[in-house]
């Protein structure tokens, strides 16, 4: 195994030709587990905005390099939820986490209060409803991640950017415009944009947060088969109320409903078999 | 205004009188699209009478003094029997006041408007803000004599060779009056820059620190440019400050430990005297004023490229 990792600035030379998988992990982890095996697990997990209940003890397991879409009718707590795995809601005041996700293979507890959510977000991505690329040229935004950790040799700066603008199927739209602003990016394209940055600081989890909501049919396509390649080096959670997305690009499906996660499991079996009485409801269309 | 007139079909829902009808509710937006054109031509209108009466009556002055001498002469004694009538030093005055000012607001303000808008707590920002807007509503004259009375005798003590009236100290002091401008000016702008931009750079692991530096003040670029620009407009304009503390001897001089005139602190002197109207010395108030205009105008065009060449580099 693979394990002496070397820092960022002079892995330079490791940086292969076998893009985008290459081996710079700013922080030296790397998933190392096979396939399928859990990622991360949410257990008792409940989350309260000041005194609003809005997770109630979700028990949910992540797999591995797989694509677990959350569903439920809006309001449920799909993004709550989704904003625990980065500690995104320790930016609003007054929000309180209990229970655990726990992070493998580490094995540590994400929303404890003695871990940093800076170091949680730098390896846990995020991509969110409405594209929000930086005011800045597109190489830039890229490159943000890695010049947060550090990175200035621009050589490296430059092949970790196409790698990931590669791994966000950007890089033939993008190459010859690298110092152009984002903003002059269509809306599918700032969005794959914001998928490059995430993908460019290699995170172990990208968290998708509807994010095909703001865009038109051609550009969710290429989104969501976009979603379903990063499997191969990625763990993908991702909120959609758009339950044929998530039965195109997800491994796994989870049902939430009033702030409770009611059912998990296959996604061919959630869309066909139900278990639950509520999940059947919601995908046959009766309430949402 | 000539679309297609079909009446409406009355149904039974838009009984006459229950609303005001659509021809009394035109006639008003018309009445007061025109109140509003008259309020704005009023603004207009006054600006370019400034602007004409400047012009017109530093025609006067310039009768009798060459635009050559204005420029180049290095003494400014209108009121002395040997009258010379060289501008520069008061715009070296100007200029030099305005450099010290922004270098302190400039700085400071900045400071404290990332301060109040990326990391305060909401609580601390609420009783900050009117503090400063507080400072902004002392009137100008005290920060004259807090200049004149304590600044410079601490100055004093750095600088013991530093003159008792001199540039530095109201400098300074302008600058400290101009911070809570610039501050509240910039902060509007920082916090304009929406949320979902902040998340998308906290959620790549940025500090408060980055996202501040890297995502918002770029964000905000213009309105912070704005601010600076504003506050270069304040200072050069400022006149009390400059009028008790630095001295009233033009001076041409760019060192700030110098005592010197401002233009805006010469126009107040001459306005203040008794002379005759119509004489050269009364006209010199109108040819300064013209050059105070120019200067704040140059400083609002390189502003405004300014801030299109940055959104553009974006
Ligand atoms: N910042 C917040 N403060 C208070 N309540 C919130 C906040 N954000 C979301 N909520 C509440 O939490 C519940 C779940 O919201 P959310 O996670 O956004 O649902 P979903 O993403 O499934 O539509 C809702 O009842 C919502 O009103
Ligand atoms: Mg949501």
């Amino acid at each position: 195994m693979e394990t002496t990792m070397s820092t960022a600035a002079d892995s330079a030379t490791t940086g292969g030709h076998e893009a985008p998988r290459i081996a710079i992990n700013m922080d030296g982890h790397r998933e190392t587990a096979p396939r399928n095996a859990a990622k991360a697990r949410a257990e008792g997990l409940s989350f309260h905005y000041g005194a609003h209940r809005a997770l109630k003890d979700i028990n949910l397991e992540i797999p591995e390099r797989m694509v677990t879409a959350l569903i439920g009718p809006s309001g449920c707590g799909k993004s709550t939820f989704l904003r625990c795995f980065n500690r995104m809601h320790d930016l609003t005041p007054n929000t309180r986490y209990d229970g655990a996700i726990h992070f493998y293979p580490d094995d540590f507890n994400l929303v404890a209060k003695d871990v940093d959510p800076i170091e949680v977000r730098m390896r846990i991505g995020m991509v969110f409803q409405k594209p929000n690329p930086f005011p800045k040229s597109i190489f830039e935004n890229v490159a943000y991640g890695l010049r947060l950790r550090g990175v200035s040799n621009r050589a490296l700066l430059e092949e970790q950017v196409e790698a990931a603008l590669r791994s966000a199927a950007l890089w033939e739209e993008a190459k010859d415009r690298l110092q152009a602003s984002a903003l002059t990016l269509s809306g599918g394209q700032q969005q794959r944009l914001c998928i490059a940055r995430a993908l460019a600081t290699r995170p172990e989890i990208l968290l998708f947060d509807e994010p095909t909501s703001a865009l038109d049919p051609i550009a969710t396509a290429k989104i969501e088969e976009l979603i379903a390649q990063l499997r191969d080096q990625v763990t993908v959670l991702i909120v959609t109320h758009n339950m044929q997305q998530a039965a195109r690009v997800s491994d796994f499906t989870a049902f939430m409903y009033l702030g409770e996660l009611v059912e998990v499991g296959d996604t061919s079996r959630i869309f066909t078999n139900p278990s639950k009485k509520a999940t059947e409801d919601y995908i046959t269309g009766r309430y949402g | 205004m000539n679309e297609p007139k079909r009446p409406m079909p009355a149904g039974p829902a838009t009984s006459v009188g229950m609303f005001a009808s659509l021809r009394y509710r035109k006639a008003r937006d018309r009445v007061v699209e025109a109140l509003l054109l008259a309020c704005g031509m009023v603004a207009v209108f006054i600006t370019v009478a400034i602007v004409a009466i400047l012009v017109s009556e530093s025609a006067v002055f310039f009768e009798h003094v060459t635009l050559k001498e204005f420029l180049t002469d290095p003494l400014w004694t209108p009121l002395f029997a040997d009258a010379h009538y060289g501008i520069m030093p008061l715009v070296a005055g100007t200029l030099t006041t305005t450099f010290v000012a922004l270098a302190v607001a400039i700085p400071f303000g900045t400071t404290i408007a990332i301060y109040l808008s990326e990391f305060a707590p909401h609580k601390v920002r609420e009783s900050l803000k009117p503090v400063l807007e507080l400072l902004g509503a002392v009137p100008t004259v005290v920060y004259g004599y807090f200049a004149l009375l304590v600044v410079t005798p601490v100055l004093q003590k750095l600088l013991p060779e530093l003159p008792g009236f001199n540039m530095l100290g109201a400098g300074i002091v302008m600058g400290l009056m101009i911070v809570p401008f610039v501050a509240s000016v910039s902060e509007d702008a920082m916090r304009s820059v929406p949320v979902y931009m902040r998340e998308g750079s906290y959620a790549m692991g940025a500090t408060r620190l980055q996202t501040a530096l890297r995502v918002v003040v770029p964000g905000a670029f213009s309105g912070i440019a704005a601010a600076y620009i504003l506050g270069i407009s304040r200072a050069v304009g400022e006149t009390m400050v400059v009028s008790i503390a630095a001295g009233m001897q033009p001076n041409l001089t760019f060192d700030p430990t110098q005592p010197a005139a401002t233009i805006t602190a010469y126009i107040v002197q001459v306005s203040l005297g008794d002379l005759p109207h119509g004489s050269i010395g009364y006209q010199t108030i109108f040819a300064a004023g013209l050059v105070l205009m120019i200067i704040t105008l140059l400083f609002n065009v390189a502003g405004f490229f300014l801030t299109r060449k940055f959104r553009e580099a974006y």
